[in-house]
C-alpha cells in the first residue's frame, strides 16, 4: 500500500510559507489587530443606549418598524443578560470578517461573471472552502498568525467569502443578454458596462450574498473562540468547558438573536433594492 | 456611395471557423457542415448595399441568419470573412476605439425583446447612449426629451420600463436609439414582440419617423407583411444566404425561387397593398392666398383642368376647377376659397386596396389620400386602383 503524503505536502508548503512571508503576516497580523481591537473598544465605549438606537435606526429605515422593535427588544434583552461587551466584541470580529470577506469576494465574483475560464477554475476552489470543515480553517490561520482574534478573522474570511462570490457572479450572469447587448451597441466600454448596467442590476443578488456572507460570519464564532477570538463564542465555549450551563444557553441565546436582527437588516436592505425606482 | 456595403460576408459559429470557410465555398450545404464538422453556418457570402435614406428590410425564416447579419454591421458579432463598409469605411479592421466610436456616433440599434435597463426610467434609458460619451447631463436630458417627445411619450419620463405595455417600451427603444442622431439604425425584429394591431400602428409611426428623419435603416422581420409595409428594398434569406433582393413589387411578382414563392404567395396582393403603395405623388398643388391667377396659370403649365388646393402645412381644403378660377380671374375676385369644392373623395394612407375598391367605383375624381393630420399624401385615380389588383400596379 502506498501512503501519499498529502499531509507531509501541506506541511511543508505552510512551513515555506511561514519562512519567506514572516514580515508579510506580521503586517496584516498588526494591521487587523488594531482595526478589530479599535472597532471593539469604539462599540463598548459608546453608551450602550446609544448603540441600541443606532442599530433600531438602521432596522427602521431599511426594513420598517416591526424589525427596529425586534432589534431594540433582542439587543436590550442581550444587554440585561449582561453579555454587552461580549456581543460587541463578537459583532466587531463579525462585521469586521464580512467585510473583508465581500472587499475580496465581490471583484472575485466580478471576475468571474467576466471570464468562463476563471469561472472554471474558482467553482471546484468555492465548493472545496465550503464544503471543508470550518475546524481546518483554524490550523493555517494559527500557523500564520498564532492565537487571538487576527487568525479567527482570517479563518472567518475564508469561510464566510464563497457566498459573496458566486452570488455576484451569478448576479452579473443574470443580467439578460440583450440588456448586455444594447448597452454594447452604444459603445458602451466594459467598464461602462460593467458600472452602469451589469453591477446595478445584480445589486439585489449581490446583498444577498453580502447577507449569507454576515451569516456564515456569524456562524464560525463559537469555532474561532477555540483560537482565541474571545466574545460570545467563548461564553459558549466555557460553558462547555467549565459546565457553566446557565451561562453558556445565554450566550447561545445572545448569538442567535444577533444573527437574528443582522439577518433581517440585511436581507431588507436586498429587498429594498430590488422594489426601489429610481 | 452607398452608406452601408457588404461584400461576401461570411460568419461561421464553431471552435475553428476558419477552416470551414472552403468547404461553404465550395456549396456543401449547412446541414452538412453541422453533420461533418460540428460547425454552424450563420451567413454564407452575403452581399448588398444599402442607400442613404433607404429602409432595407431582410426578411426570412427563423434561423436563417438575420440576427447574425445584423449584428456583424456593428460588430457585436465578430464576422468570419468578408467586407463591411459603412460610409466607405471598413468595420471589420476598425480597432477598439474606432469601433465604439462607430457604435457611438453612427449606427444604433434597437431590439426585439426592447433591451431596456430595468434600473433605469425611461428619460435615463434614453440618457444612456449620450451619458457613455461624456455629455453633460443637461445636455443628455434635453437630447432624450426631445427623443422622447418625437416617439409620442412625452410625460412617462420618469416611469420606469416595466410600468409600460410592450408598445410603449419599444417606443423607449426607439427614443434611446434615435437620441444619438445615429445615420443609421439597426431593428432586429423591433417589432415582432408586439401584440398586430400596436404593430401596424408602430410600423405606421416609424414610417412617418422616417418621412422627417431620412435615416438609413436595416429593419429584420420575419414577416412579410411587415417587410412590404416598410421596405423599400427587401433581402429574402435563407440558411444564411440571400436569395433574392428586390422591392415589394419584385418579390411579390416575380419571386426568384420557390422558397420566396411559397414565401409570397398566401399574400392577398389586395390586403397587403394600401393606399399608399399605389398613389401618386399630388402636383401640382396651390395654396388659398396664392389666389386664382395662380391656380390659372400652374393648371395652364401642367395643362391639366383641376388642381387640389392645400395650406402651408400641406392640410387639404378641396379641388379648385380651371374654369370656376377663370371666373374668379375675371370678377377680380382674389382669394380662392369660394370656388373650392370640398366634397371630393379620400382615404387614410394605410387602408387596403380592398377596402378601396367601393371608394374608388362612386369616385368621379381621383381618392385624395390624407393622413391623420388631414396632411395630403397623395392621390389615386381609379385606373390605378383596378390595376393594382390585377397585378400589375405601377
Ligand atoms: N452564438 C452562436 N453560436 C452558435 N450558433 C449560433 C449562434 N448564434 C446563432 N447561431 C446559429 O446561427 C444561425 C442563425 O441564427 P440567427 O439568430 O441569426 O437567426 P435569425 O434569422 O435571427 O432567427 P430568428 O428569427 O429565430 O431570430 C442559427 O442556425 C443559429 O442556431
Ligand atoms: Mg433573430
Amino acid at each position: 500500500m502506498v501512503t501519499i503524503p498529502i499531509g507531509k505536502f501541506f506541511e511543508a508548503v505552510i512551513v515555506w510559507l511561514r519562512f519567506h512571508f514572516d514580515d508579510f503576516f506580521n503586517i496584516i497580523r498588526q494591521g487587523l489587530t488594531s482595526f478589530i481591537d479599535g472597532f471593539e473598544n469604539m462599540l463598548i465605549f459608546i453608551p450602550a443606549a446609544v448603540v441600541i438606537g443606532l442599530m433600531a435606526a438602521i432596522a427602521w429605515r431599511s426594513a420598517g418598524k416591526g424589525v427596529a422593535i425586534f432589534t431594540v427588544l433582542s439587543m436590550s434583552l442581550i444587554y440585561s443578560m449582561g453579555l454587552w461587551p461580549q456581543t460587541m466584541q463578537t459583532l466587531a470580529l463579525v462585521l469586521t470578517s464580512a467585510m473583508i470577506a465581500l472587499i475580496i469576494g465581490i471583484p472575485i465574483g466580478i471576475w468571474a461573471a467576466r471570464s468562463d475560464k476563471f469561472d472554471k477554475v474558482a467553482r471546484p476552489v468555492l465548493d472545496f472552502m465550503q464544503t471543508m470543515p470550518a475546524f481546518v480553517y483554524l490550523i493555517p490561520a494559527v500557523l500564520f498568525f498564532k492565537l487571538g482574534k487576527v487568525p479567527g478573522a482570517v479563518a472567518t474570511v475564508i469561510f464566510a467569502m464563497p457566498p459573496a462570490v458566486r452570488l455576484t457572479n451569478l448576479g452579473i450572469r443574470q443580467v439578460p443578454e440583450d440588456v448586455v447587448e444594447a448597452a454594447l451597441s452604444f459603445g458602451s466600454t466594459p467598464r461602462q458596462l460593467l458600472f452602469k448596467v451589469q453591477l446595478p442590476i445584480a445589486i439585489p443578488t449581490i446583498l444577498a450574498g453580502v447577507n449569507q456572507t454576515i451569516m456564515l460570519s456569524l456562524s464560525m464564532v463559537v469555532i474561532a473562540a477555540m483560537i482565541g477570538a474571545g466574545g460570545l463564542g467563548e461564553e459558549v465555549l466555557k460553558g462547555i468547558t467549565q459546565l457553566k450551563i446557565g451561562r453558556g444557553f445565554e450566550s447561545g441565546i445572545a448569538v442567535v438573536f444577533l444573527a437574528m436582527v443582522l439577518d433581517r437588516i440585511t436581507q431588507s436592505l436586498a429587498n429594498i433594492n430590488r422594489n426601489r425606482k429610481m | 456611395m452607398f452608406k452601408v456595403e457588404v461584400h461576401n460576408l461570411f460568419k461561421v459559429f464553431g471552435p475553428q471557423p476558419q477552416t470551414i470557410l472552403p468547404m461553404i465555398k465550395e456549396g456543401i450545404s449547412k446541414r452538412q457542415v453541422m453533420e461533418d464538422t460540428g460547425h454552424t453556418v450563420g451567413i454564407n457570402n452575403v452581399s448588398f448595399q444599402v442607400k442613404q435614406g433607404e429602409i432595407f428590410v431582410i426578411m426570412g425564416l427563423s434561423g436563417c441568419g438575420k440576427s447574425t447579419l445584423v449584428r456583424c454591421i456593428n460588430r457585436l458579432i465578430e464576422p468570419t470573412a468578408g467586407e463591411i463598409l459603412i460610409d466607405g469605411e471598413d468595420i471589420i479592421s476598425a480597432n477598439h476605439d474606432q469601433l465604439l466610436d462607430i457604435r457611438r456616433k453612427k449606427v444604433a440599434m434597437v431590439f426585439q425583446r426592447f433591451g431596456l435597463f430595468p434600473h433605469r426610467n425611461v428619460c435615463s434609458n434614453v440618457e444612456y447612449g449620450l451619458e457613455i460619451q461624456g455629455f453633460e447631463p443637461t445636455v443628455c436630458k434635453e437630447k432624450a426629451l426631445q427623443a422622447l417627445e418625437l416617439v409620442g411619450l412625452k410625460g412617462y419620463e420618469y416611469s420606469m420600463p416595466d410600468q409600460l405595455s410592450g408598445g410603449m417600451q419599444q417606443r423607449v427603444g426607439l427614443a434611446r436609439a434615435l437620441a444619438t442622431d445615429p445615420d443609421i439604425l439597426l431593428m432586429d425584429e423591433a417589432f415582432s414582440a408586439l401584440d398586430p394591431l400596436i404593430r401596424r400602428e408602430m410600423q405606421g409611426e416609424l414610417l412617418e419617423l422616417q418621412a422627417k428623419m431620412h435615416k438609413t435603416i436595416i429593419f429584420i422581420t420575419h414577416d412579410l407583411d411587415e417587410a412590404l409595409r416598410l421596405g423599400d428594398r427587401i433581402a429574402v434569406m435563407r440558411d444564411g444566404q440571400i436569395v433574392q433582393i428586390g422591392n415589394s413589387e419584385e418579390i411579390l411578382t416575380n419571386p426568384a425561387d420557390d422558397y420566396v414563392r411559397e414565401f409570397v404567395q398566401d399574400v392577398d396582393r389586395t390586403k397587403v397593398l394600401t393606399a399608399s403603395s399605389i398613389m401618386k405623388r399630388p402636383d401640382p398643388l396651390v395654396i388659398p392666398k396664392d389666389g386664382p391667377r395662380a391656380a390659372v396659370r400652374r393648371m395652364q403649365e401642367e395643362g391639366i383642368s383641376s388642381i387640389y388646393v392645400v395650406n402651408s402645412q400641406r392640410q387639404f381644403h378641396g379641388i379648385v376647377r380651371v374654369e370656376d378660377a377663370m371666373r374668379l380671374v375675371k370678377q377680380g375676385v382674389h382669394d380662392l376659397e369660394e370656388i373650392i369644392i370640398k366634397d371630393v373623395p379620400i382615404a387614410s394612407p394605410d387602408i387596403s386596396i380592398i377596402e378601396l375598391l367601393p371608394v374608388a367605383f362612386n369616385a368621379k375624381t381621383p381618392i385624395v389620400v390624407l393622413d391623420d393630420q388631414n396632411k395630403m399624401r397623395g392621390i389615386i385615380g381609379r385606373a390605378a386602383v383596378i390595376s393594382s389588383i390585377m397585378g400589375e400596379e405601377k
